[in-house]
């Protein structure tokens, strides 16, 4: 399912096609497709990204910046750090082990293993969210036992961090899998030949290796854990200064009206959407680039 | 597989063989470790909890159950749901089509920013995108006030929810055609033109079967995401009952009032929804990859 949020490595293809009465439509039809494609664009990309930074200067900077300096706003941050802090790296060792078992080996139910990690992707957020109460919830399987130890995980912030893995699980794996797959296993079997322990193949072969793809998957899996809205909302409870995330904290400040700090605050998040973007370009440019280069060199 | 094994085709015996053998001596390390994680780490965060949704509602009796899941309500969140979710894919297929299409063949000013923006809805979070849509398309909003005195209204309505899902998907069908426009020859349209054919006739019968299994792709994707959505359309919507009302807005509904099990039996029947998309979605790429000759 991650067929979309995959590497794209593509070069600007436009000359191979331009200039060639066979591949190139009338001017009529192209500057029609020019100004559909463009003008859907626009008004569903271009214009709410422009409107979120309008509207949170709408009211000057002075209340920009209280906004973005208030306590709860402060603690908001500090929670989608953590949260980000803890999803990433787990999802991180899991995708590079996910990826290391199926690439590398063959065995029964590969196949429904690779759909089954696709599974958190084809699931609502709510659900994710859902999930969680049943199991850790005042009515849940382990409900009576964590209220007679004390242990708080949903309406708490173990709760807003389990939601955050589950909605970020499959972006590294599927990243790694089929780069993986396609880089086969001849070199590492050369190394582990010429004597490499385990950990120095995958440290000295692998990762070189895989370096750019796990790069993008940690971008994408970063940007989705700060900014996840349905799932943790579930698990949250809208504690203001103690469960409450960025994306929550704009949803508080919108719901009360104070439409230009919720702006200043989303703000914030489309600047990290912007940033992350950004970086995932960078990250496609330097993975094609070496692509390019190993391939020169094998010629 | 990627590479050619030079001597799998001169003697099929051969590749049995070689594939037995490495069953029996795996030559890396690391098997049993990283599958065993692998295996753990998913059912204890994934599976295990996602079986809860199931184990809860077989704590129902049937009735019970179908009184939840067909309540004239929650009937109405269905329709709403999957109507707009379905007309999202289908605009998103469209002009995913010709935004991929402008993309791959053309040059214009500003096409590598075009590029990096159509990805912004993976990377935007969703309460961000919901409250920007609803500044633009609010009656008094930048949109909305010149599209109020002509009788149409989108905020707060079911062309709202319309709006945020079509906002949500648009990268899916873009990114699914893009790779593989990208990799078609121009010897093709040369052939199909030399032999006389017009230029619509090569995008019908040329283009369009190599690119159709990239574009049902991406309208299934943008569909399932669009299905479970919740973050971008809560704002939009209004959430008014039987108007404006989403699935997954039901459960939280169901959520706040401590119905958990009504909660928990409309969630079932989401899954069991996504769980088929997400099978016809597979098999989709997997018709995609053997059509084109790609990996994936």
């Amino acid at each position: 399912m991650a067929g979309a949020t995959s590497m794209h490595l593509g070069a600007d293809h436009a000359a191979r096609f331009e200039g060639r009465a066979a591949t190139s439509e009338t001017p009529l039809v192209k500057w029609t497709i020019l100004a559909l494609a463009l003008g859907f664009f626009t008004l569903f990309l271009l214009l709410p990204l422009v409107a979120v930074f309008v509207e949170a200067l709408r009211k000057g900077w002075e209340t920009y910046l209280t906004a973005l300096t208030d306590p709860d706003a402060w603690s908001a941050i500090q929670l989608t750090l953590l949260a980000a802090a803890i999803a990433v790296p787990l999802n991180l060792v899991f995708g590079i082990a996910a990826a290391w078992a199926i690439a590398k080996f063959e065995f029964r139910g590969k196949q429904i293993l690779i759909t089954l990690i696709d599974l958190p992707f084809s699931v609502s957020p709510v659900i994710a969210g859902l999930v969680f109460v049943l199991v850790f919830g005042a009515q849940g399987w382990f409900g009576s036992w964590l209220s007679t130890h004390d242990i708080r995980v949903i309406f708490a912030v173990p709760g807003i961090v389990l939601a955050t893995v589950f909605v970020t699980f499959p972006f590294v794996a599927r990243e790694l899998i089929p780069l993986m797959q396609a880089q086969g296993k001849d070199e590492e079997e050369a190394a582990v030949v010429l004597g490499a322990r385990g950990w120095q193949v995958f440290w000295h072969v692998t990762l070189p290796n895989i370096k750019w793809g796990l790069m993008y998957g940690v971008i994408l899996t970063n940007a989705r854990a700060m900014g996840e809205f349905g799932a943790v909302s579930v698990v949250s409870g809208h504690i203001r200064g103690q469960t409450n995330t960025l994306p929550l904290h704009v949803e508080i400040l919108y719901n009360e009206y104070l439409f230009s700090a919720a702006f200043a605050v989303a703000s914030l998040l489309a600047l990290l959407a912007l940033v992350t973007l950004v970086i995932k370009n960078w990250v496609e440019h330097q993975a094609a680039r070496a692509y390019r280069e190993t391939r020169e060199s094998a010629s | 597989m990627p590479y050619f094994t030079p001597g799998a085709a001169a003697c099929p015996d051969c590749l049995e063989k070689t594939k037995s053998t490495r069953k029996a001596f795996r030559v890396l390390p690391g098997f049993n470790l990283t599958l065993g994680y692998t295996l753990g780490y998913l059912s204890l965060l994934i599976l295990i909890p996602l079986s809860a949704v199931f184990l809860k509602t077989f704590e129902m009796s049937w009735e019970q159950f179908i009184g939840v899941v067909s309540a004239p309500q929650v009937v109405a969140t269905y329709r709403l749901s999957f109507g707009a979710s379905l007309l999202a894919a289908a605009i998103n297929t469209v002009f995913g089509l010709l935004l991929a299409w402008a993309l791959v063949r053309y040059s214009f000013p500003g096409k590598k920013l075009v590029d990096a923006l159509v990805d912004l809805p993976f990377a935007l979070p969703t309460a961000v995108a919901g409250i920007a849509l609803t500044a633009l398309y609010a009656g008094n909003g930048w949109l909305g006030q010149y599209l109020e005195p002509l009788g149409i209204k989108v905020a707060f309505t079911p062309l709202g929810v319309l709006v945020a899902l079509v906002f949500i998907g648009l990268p899916f069908v873009v990114r699914t055609v893009q790779p593989i426009l990208e990799d078609l020859d121009t010897e093709l349209e040369e052939a199909a033109s030399s032999l006389g054919a017009r230029r619509w006739q090569i995008f019908r019968y040329v283009i369009l079967p190599i690119l159709l299994p990239a574009l049902l792709t991406g309208f299934a994707l943008a569909f399932a995401r669009a299905v479970g959505e919740y973050g971008s359309v809560i704002f939009i919507a209004g959430n008014l009952p039987f108007v404006s009302e989403i699935t997954p807005l039901m459960i939280i509904t169901k959520l706040e009032q401590y119905d958990y099990r009504g909660a928990t039996a409309i969630a079932s029947v989401m899954l069991l929804f996504s769980f088929a998309l997400l099978l016809l979605i597979n098999s989709l790429q997997a018709l995609t990859a053997r059509r084109t000759g790609r990996d994936r």
